[in-house]
């Protein structure tokens, strides 16, 4: 296992698709890429990448972090529920800081005494379910695509178990959906400068949904899209095969990571999905706002496992800070440390918007591994 | 003090913790001269006074204390009671000073098995044995059960100074070289490794150890040169850089190929998410150093079993924000920034 990724850290073959990066950008050209998972905005900062990449070439560090754009609506639903007698809350581990409004996160209710609980899988939480039936268990669902199939699974069993205390409150949302929109927006720009030349596509959401999902996006707005893995070397022969579409006047959907991505993904999970999910009409994503056919609810048949259905988990809606440049930075039209809040009232510690919530979030990256670039200044 | 002809009213092999073992009566006696003294048996402790007195060097005393709450209790490569009596010894031994004399307080919780306590006991005799270290004096007390979980150790260590050099990270000057003693995470993941809700199969032990003698040589062949030590324990390697840039006003510029890494603990960093740079360790140190004296020092540093993996890993830059930046496996950069909220509690 341990070879499968040091092999797409290997310095000599980045210096060479660096080297080639070079060759193919045309110095009257620039070029604006969005990557549009989290993990891709991660693994930038992490390893430096933007760096070691020609000056015009820029990254735009689109919205595909699921913790980052939950709204803090959905997370005060989730505490106050928590706060009841005989509820356990079971919720991924970067979803346990995620701040609700004024500052309550899962991990200070737990403080306070609510039973939230960190798992790795929607299974644990049915193990919790199996030997707690005196109480209730919520498993507080997110993320896109990639973590979809296994709470259906979850959804599944508990049916096929007769689990009588067990529910999930959903929040999936969908991959495709936010990148039209993003992509809508970009066009809408009457500047050139502002539009986006290319999309580093997810990596682990396309090994389940595949390509052709992307294909509609790339004839509509006559744009490439690499999909990609998440190692350095997977990045940088992406935005290789970005720089030659563009520079050959394609727009085509080209798989980078074929060792895990197939065309039409993976059958059984888009099945199990689509037997356990329905659309929403419509749902807010926290820096974007309202987005249509853009997330999951529990389809009918699954009626008594939705803890929306069981519990009052109506949200109460929670403007960001007026000053946050979120919804800008996730269109690609201001950098984080454009933000007048960046640093100073919104840091890792005490996220405000969106971008700082999770790791993943443009904001948090610059601010854990960029921000020495920063010119140096009293914050 | 052990008589062979007088049967021991406690049970060593079925018996458990009770709340009369810390009730200062007969019971508490027999706890401490049946498990304490033997295993810690020396002629200070066995004054049996309230106090254990002894005489001093002229010259600079180091004093430290730290508690230890680790969970599991057990776990590869050592115990609760190892790493108390090793990290207390480490807290002196990095300031310059030669350990000496510890103290070890005991949180029993009702109910915990006299059998692991013996083990836990024997390992801390061990480790001071052989780190030329007396436990002196101690003190012993019982929670209810459910009050706490199993055992509490809380050590103070006196140490003796004798040697002129200061150790101090306000000496930190640019150009200074940072010296890491060997592989990083060792501790966090083997801990990591027995956890209940994780559990998953690795042949990672922890790193825990008694640097003192890897401290003396390091000041034997670097004198004046040697800038400051410190042992990267919670918050890892990346912690304990940022807080030496706080503390010298510089900033450092690691080199992320020089730091040693074992591939099954990054495998093990990999799958859970974790990032080895923040990841405990228990017998590892970083010394910064003098340009001119580092070769010699690494040289000395990798003659010595703690040290056989040494690496210059990085200098200390000018820098008014005290960044710790580093150069990636790619050759890009970024920062190695301060921990950001709990990564794993109770790994020590």
């Amino acid at each position: 296992m341990m070879r499968y990724s040091e092999e797409f850290r290997y310095e000599p073959l980045a210096a060479r698709l660096i080297d080639q990066i070079f060759v193919e950008t045309s110095c009257h050209h620039s070029y604006r890429f969005m990557e549009f998972c989290g993990g891709h905005t991660h693994a930038l900062a992490r390893y430096g990448i933007e760096d070691l990449l020609p000056k015009n070439i820029e990254m735009i560090h689109g919205p595909g972090c699921p913790v980052c754009v939950l709204p803090a609506a959905r997370i005060d639903a989730a505490i106050r529920l928590a706060k009841q007698d005989n509820i356990v809350i079971c919720a991924y581990g970067d979803l346990m800081r995620a701040p609700g409004s004024r500052g309550n996160s899962l991990l200070r209710a737990r403080a306070f005494g609510a039973d939230v609980r960190m798992i790795y899988s929607p299974l644990d939480a049915l193990k919790i379910a199996v030997s707690h039936p005196d109480k209730e268990i919520v498993f507080f669902a997110i993320g896109f695509e990639t973590t979809t199939p296994p709470t259906a699974l979850a959804l599944q069993i508990a049916q096929r178990d007769k689990l009588k205390n067990f529910s999930v409150f959903c929040n999936h949302v969908l991959t495709p959906a936010a990148m039209r929109h993003i992509l809508i927006e970009s066009q809408s720009v009457p500047s050139q400068s502002q539009a986006i030349n290319g999309v580093v596509g997810p990596a682990h959401v396309s090994a389940i949904i595949g390509c052709e999902p992307y294909q509609e996006i790339a004839e509509n707005f006559d744009i490439p899209i690499v999909i990609a893995g998440f190692e350095p070397l997977d990045i940088l022969q992406a935005l290789l095969m970005l720089l030659r579409q563009v520079n050959t006047g394609r727009a085509d959907i080209e798989n980078q990571y074929d060792r895990a991505v197939a065309d039409k993904g993976n059958y059984s999970a888009i099945v199990s999905m689509a037997n356990t999910f329905e659309l929403r009409d419509c749902f807010e994503w926290r820096g974007i706002g309202e987005l249509s056919n853009s997330a999951l609810k529990l389809s009918n048949n699954y009626y008594m496992l939705d803890a929306e259905k069981r519990f009052d988990m109506s949200a109460v809606a929670v403007p960001d800070n007026p000053a946050c440049e979120c919804g800008q930075i996730l269109r690609g039209r201001k950098k984080p440390q454009e933000c007048k809040l960046f640093g100073s009232a919104c840091r890792p510690d005490t996220p405000l918007g969106a971008c700082m919530v999770s790791a993943e979030g443009a904001c948090a990256a610059h601010w854990a591994y960029g921000r020495f670039r920063d010119e140096a200044e009293a914050r | 003090m052990s008589n062979k002809h007088r049967r021991s009213p406690i049970d060593l092999n079925d018996g458990v913790v009770e709340l009369a073992h810390g009730a200062g009566g007969s019971a508490m006696t027999m706890l401490i001269s049946e498990i304490f003294y033997p295993a810690f048996n020396n002629d200070l402790l066995l004054q049996q006074n309230d106090q254990a007195i002894f005489n001093v060097d002229t010259g600079k005393l180091a004093f430290a204390t730290d508690s230890f709450v680790v969970s599991p209790l057990f776990f590869p490569g050592g115990n609760i009671g190892s790493l108390a009596v090793n990290g207390t010894i480490n807290d002196i031994a990095l300031g310059g000073a030669t350990p000496l004399y510890l103290s070890a307080s005991f949180i029993l919780e009702e109910g915990f098995p006299l059998k692991k306590l013996v083990i836990i006991a024997k390992t801390m005799g061990a480790c001071a044995h052989a780190a030329g270290v007396k436990i002196i004096t101690g003190d012993t007390k019982v929670v209810e059960r459910g009050k706490a979980d199993g055992v509490f150790i809380t050590t103070t260590g006196i140490g003796v100074i004798r040697n002129q050099t200061v150790l101090s990270a306000n000496q930190i000057m640019p150009g200074d070289c940072v010296i890491l003693s060997g592989e990083i995470g060792d501790h966090g993941v083997a801990i990591l490794s027995k956890r209940e809700n994780l559990n998953f199969e690795t042949n990672i032990i922890s790193d825990q150890a008694a640097l003192h003698e890897l401290i003396q040589l390091i000041l034997e062949v670097g004198g004046d040169h040697i800038r400051v030590m410190r042992d990267p324990t919670r918050g890892g390697l990346a912690s304990a850089l940022n807080e030496l840039a706080e503390k010298s006003d510089v900033g450092f510029v690691i080199n992320e190929n020089k730091i040693p890494i074992n591939s099954s603990v990054a495998a093990a960093c990999e799958f859970l998410g974790l990032d080895p740079l923040y990841v405990a360790n228990e017998g590892k140190l970083i010394a910064v150093v003098a340009p001119s004296a580092a070769a010699d020092v690494l040289t000395a540093m990798r003659s010595h079993p703690l040290g056989y993996q040494a690496e210059i890993i990085g200098v200390a830059i000018e820098d008014s924000r005290f960044f710790v930046q580093m150069i990636t496996r790619i050759g890009g950069r970024r920062i190695i920034d301060h921990l950001s909220g709990e990564l794993l509690p109770r790994i020590c």
